[in-house]
């Protein structure tokens, strides 16, 4: 008897990745104006739910995919990583445009030259701001990084998987020397800060 | 337009005015540093002038020359329509002016901005604190001399420049002195 397959044989690793590029939940940090060209991306025209990755959530902790739109200046920088430490593993970072990718044009003192020296960047869409199809073409490109568990955080699962040790979200990630990323608050705004 | 309120300075405080012009149909007057509270309360409070409105206040950094900082200030009238341009110039080793935060309540925020931006301390001020930076920021952004690729990130980055180097640096160009 010819009976067709039921069942397909791959490893669980696969699958789960599989599973999870098909249903990506982004969250859109949008400062600028590329906010207007991600709004049309998600429009009906060009359509993004295509790829399972339509519906943003407006909390950092129901998203697993962090799409830097716009600027970031050195003053947000701290919330930036803040939203991205909130984020549930695993979790992927999308610069959205020239300036969320090197801080653009933008080359003094207020802009942050990159959302990657905050965070951490799986895919850069170049464009000031990108064309519907570049962020598509970013999203593929995402998705297969996603499948070969490229990912910058994956998940892992299965009996191979190697279990990691509970970090402090809030001090991550630490520099080689032992400090943390993000200046606490009294480092931030000194106290002194009056009249310096 | 507004020729009779620069008639109106050089009768009422003729020692105060450095120099009268006009450019472009817009009246500016110089005043000396010391004097420009007693300019810019006069002219409020007249009842021919009535600049009853602070549109904004702002400084200008001519880097080499002396003075090397100019504050002006932009005066309209809502009751007569008239404008005025009022400047007064600041010296690099001592960059204070009085405030005017008592006379406008908007020279309070545009005070602190001018503070943050240009190092330019208003004596007198209620609050002078920084308002666009963050208070870790050292030396004035907007400053001729301050370097235009000195980073303070608030998140330290491996490739960063390092702190130290940063502020020697900023503190060889920038004639800022801290207040402790």
């Amino acid at each position: 008897m010819n009976q067709p397959a039921s069942y397909i044989p791959t490893k669980l690793q696969e699958a789960v990745n599989w599973a999870q590029k098909y249903s990506l939940f982004t969250y859109p940090f949008a400062t600028a104006c590329c906010a207007m060209e991600f709004m049309s991306t998600l429009g009906p025209r060009y359509d993004l739910a295509r790829f399972g990755a339509e519906f943003p959530r407006f909390s950092p902790r129901q998203a697993d995919l962090l799409i830097v739109i716009g600027t970031i200046v050195e003053r947000q920088a701290p919330v930036l990583r803040r939203v991205y430490d909130q984020m549930a593993d695993p979790k992927w970072v999308m610069a959205f445009g020239v300036c969320a990718s090197t801080g653009g044009f933008y080359q003094n003192y207020t802009v942050t030259p990159g959302a990657d020296q905050v965070i951490p960047v799986d895919v850069y869409v170049p464009g000031c701001p990108p064309r519907p199809e570049q962020v598509m073409d970013g999203l593929m490109v995402l998705m297969n990084r996603i499948q070969d568990h490229r990912g910058s955080v994956q998940r892992e699962v299965g009996p191979t998987a190697t279990a990691t040790p509970i970090l402090d979200r809030r001090r991550l990630p630490v520099l080689p020397d032992g400090t943390s990323m993000v200046l606490d608050k009294e480092e931030r705004m000194p106290k002194d800060g009056r009249v310096r | 337009m507004a020729e009779r309120l620069l008639d109106l300075l050089l009768a009422e405080l003729p020692d105060a005015v450095v120099e009268v012009g006009s450019y472009l149909g817009d009246e500016i007057a110089l005043v000396h540093r010391d004097r420009v509270r007693d300019v810019l309360t006069l002219l409020r409070d007249h009842e021919s002038s009535k600049m009853d409105m602070l549109v904004d206040l702002t400084v200008v950094d001519y880097l080499g020359q002396s003075p090397r900082f100019e504050v002006v200030y932009h005066l309209r009238s809502t009751t007569f329509g008239h404008r005025l341009r009022v400047k007064a110039g600041v010296p690099e080793d001592d960059p204070t002016i009085a405030s005017v935060a008592d006379l406008w309540k908007s020279a309070n925020w545009s005070e602190r901005e001018a503070w943050d931006l240009y190092g330019v301390r208003f004596e007198g001020h209620p609050d002078l604190r920084r308002i666009l930076m963050y208070g870790a920021f050292e030396g004035h952004p907007l400053r001729k001399d301050y370097p235009q690729n000195a980073r303070q990130p608030l998140v330290r980055r491996p490739d960063a420049p390092p702190t130290d180097e940063l502020t020697t640096r900023l503190r060889l160009h920038s004639h800022d002195r801290r207040v402790e």
